[in-house]
């Protein structure tokens, strides 16, 4: 099971789950990406800009 | 040749609303390239071959989002949305503009380029008012301003501290909204749906914790949407409507709309008539 690199906890990733797809650390809700489908590899998301948004 | 297009869909992340639009292109048997505008290179000199017959622009920044459209739009690829509905909805002075040149009804603004100036114009519109950065989502620093100390400190911050966009002042009336405001869905000629954002704070950005719930789409609020969007381009866009006694008023125009909240409550299925026009663009580009 791939974890969470800001707190190690055990992250489950969906198996229908996409490259670039956002998931949440269910321990500290750290927001991370999926940046790897085989096997699962996650990074903490990026920061929101200033330009972010609708 | 293949008859059916090929759909791009330009994004950073996926978040819902992507994996949503890529499942219904993929329930469609739509053959689909995710384009990540991270590791996007795009040529000037020449038509960017992306293999694409149609770009669904996804990017979650602004900047990203408004270039790589210029690129393509510049090159005839077409794209949703177009480089001119997000340079117009990506700036709220450019919205507003819009907006008040096809008169669809809107909140009064004031625009002042220096600190000194920026003052006047409160005054001018009178407390609260509301300064809003001219580029920014999600209800960032957006301010309130109730009173004369309140605004001497936030345009000192913005004056110091902001980019050289934060020295663009942007000063809003106040509308007392009857604790919520109204966002209509609007794709093509049609406004396919819409939320109440209920809040207890003024701003009812679901974003920052507002709460949805469906509005029924009046031949009224059908109208302004559809004129707003008109107004800043067409396509596929959320046009964010305060109540103020009876009248509607378009607060903002979002052209990456958020819906992940508001499909259950409307019962509309959005991304499925977003992909319904996105092939309707190929399909016009390609005749």
């Amino acid at each position: 099971m791939p974890k969470c690199p800001e707190c190690d906890a055990d992250v489950t990733v969906g198996s229908d789950a996409v490259k670039g797809e956002i998931v949440s650390c269910p321990d500290c809700g750290a927001e991370l990406e999926v940046t790897e489908i085989t096997p699962v590899a996650l990074a903490l998301a990026p920061e929101a800009e200033e330009d972010w948004g609708e | 040749m293949n008859k059916n297009p090929t759909v791009g869909v330009l994004l950073s992340r996926v978040r819902v609303e992507e994996k949503l639009l890529l499942q219904e292109l993929a329930s469609r048997g739509v053959e689909t390239k995710v384009i990540d505008d991270r590791t996007l290179v795009l040529p000037t000199e020449h038509r960017p071959d992306l293999g694409v017959d149609v770009v669904l622009e996804r990017c979650i920044q602004h900047g990203t989002a408004l270039y790589a459209l210029s690129i393509l739009d510049g090159w005839c690829v077409p794209t949703v949305n177009t480089y001119e509905v997000a340079e117009v909805c990506g700036n709220k002075l450019l919205t507003t503009m819009r907006l008040v040149r096809h008169k669809v009804p809107a909140p009064k603004t004031r625009v002042a380029f220096t600190p000194e100036a920026a003052l006047t114009a409160v005054e001018e519109l009178g407390y609260p008012v509301v300064m809003k950065p001219l580029i920014g989502s999600w209800g960032r620093l957006v301010s309130k301003v109730n009173d004369r100390e309140s605004a001497e400190a936030i345009v000192e911050h913005k004056d110091v501290l902001g980019n050289y966009l934060h020295s663009i002042y942007y000063v809003q009336e106040y509308v007392a909204k009857p604790g919520r405001d109204i966002r209509g869905f609007v794709v093509g000629d049609e406004t396919i749906c819409a939320i109440y954002r209920y809040s207890e704070h003024w701003i009812t950005n679901t974003a920052r914790g507002g709460r949805a719930e469906n509005c029924p789409v009046t031949p009224e609020l059908n109208d302004i949407c559809v004129r707003a969007a008109k107004a800043v381009g067409g396509g596929i866009v959320a046009i964010d409507v305060l109540e103020r006694d009876g009248e509607l008023l378009v607060n903002e125009v979002n052209y990456t709309m958020e819906f992940r909240n508001s499909i259950d409550t409307t019962g509309v299925n959005i991304p499925a008539k977003m992909i319904d026009f996105v092939l309707d663009v190929a399909k016009r580009a390609k005749n």
